[in-house]
């Protein structure tokens, strides 16, 4: 068998650990911030329906959001952000985006 | 009355409402579908002239109502250019979908049986939804209830100032509305999840 010495054709950061090149891939969130109308049994609601999370995932970025004021709710890219930050808001909720620190 | 629950044979999410609430219901839905139609799409003028003429295909900047504000919050708090564009392709779909759902509470309510105009005692309207549309109404609850929030300038945990106001306030009677569209959403998402 011929041995084929071609470089590997991804081209990845070696010293870059798997969570950095994750968060190098996804650099933007998607943050739901407290207001005093939304139902906390809603917007966990929302949460599961609209990203498909657990019941008790959806539960404690409710909680989180309800007890800190806000919570990245999601993880992407700009134009995925976006599209959630549009849903949130059809829903109701108050949403934002930015670039994940 | 109006509890939603689901109906265990069918599966559907259904309530009762007394003709009174039932009106009361198509009466705050029109006004989102009102307050929705009401504030045109205007573009941002600190633009050039020409470019903003051209551009009609939607709102660029925050507006004015405090109430369509927060319907429509700023997606970029730090970056005034992404969020004008945000709006731009976001702001209009997002009012026809809200007044889209406002209406469908009209007209289920009046398929429901709910006459245009109020006039009969004893009247009750049943309603049945199917998922799908006891989500719309749901969402469309919501925005009733940040719409009525606002103009009320509701906040946290004041709960106590509502109470100790006079009943004859208006005010006081608005809140007493808001309160009942929650609860009445809160029924929908434990009848959605059940």
């Amino acid at each position: 068998m011929a041995s084929v010495s071609a470089a590997s054709p991804v081209e990845v950061d070696p010293t870059l650990t798997p969570d950095e090149i994750t968060f190098l891939a996804k650099p933007w969130v998607t943050i739901v911030w407290n207001d005093p109308v939304n139902l906390m049994s809603y917007v966990s609601y929302v949460f599961q329906k609209y990203f498909g999370y657990t019941e008790a995932k959806a539960d404690k970025l409710m909680l989180e959001v309800h007890n800190d004021g806000k919570s990245v709710v999601s993880t992407g890219t700009r134009e995925e952000m976006e599209r959630d930050v549009q849903a949130m808001h059809e829903y109701g909720l108050w949403a934002t985006m930015e670039r994940a620190t | 009355m109006g509890a939603f629950t689901r109906h265990r044979k069918s599966r559907l999410i259904i309530a009762n409402f007394t003709g009174f609430e039932a009106d009361l219901l198509r009466s705050l839905a029109s006004q989102i579908v009102e307050l929705l139609r009401n504030e045109a799409a205007v573009p941002d003028d600190s633009r050039d002239p020409f470019e903003a003429m051209m551009d009609f295909s939607g709102p660029t900047s925050e507006p004015e109502d405090p109430v369509l504000q927060r319907l429509f919050p700023t997606a970029y708090p730090e970056d005034a250019e992404a969020a004008s564009e945000f709006r731009r392709f976001t702001e209009g779909s997002l009012r026809d979908g809200k007044a889209a759902a406002a209406c469908t509470i009209i007209d289920c309510l009046e398929e429901a049986g709910l006459p245009p105009e109020l006039t009969e005692d004893g009247l009750m309207i049943d309603v049945e939804l199917d998922e799908e549309t006891a989500e719309t109404w749901m969402r469309s609850f919501t925005d009733i209830r940040l719409a009525l929030a606002t103009r009320l300038g509701v906040e946290e945990g004041d709960e106590e100032f509502w109470l100790a106001m006079d009943d004859e306030d208006p005010r006081s009677q608005a809140h007493d509305i808001y309160e009942w569209v929650g609860w009445l959403q809160e029924t929908i998402v434990e009848a959605l999840t059940s």
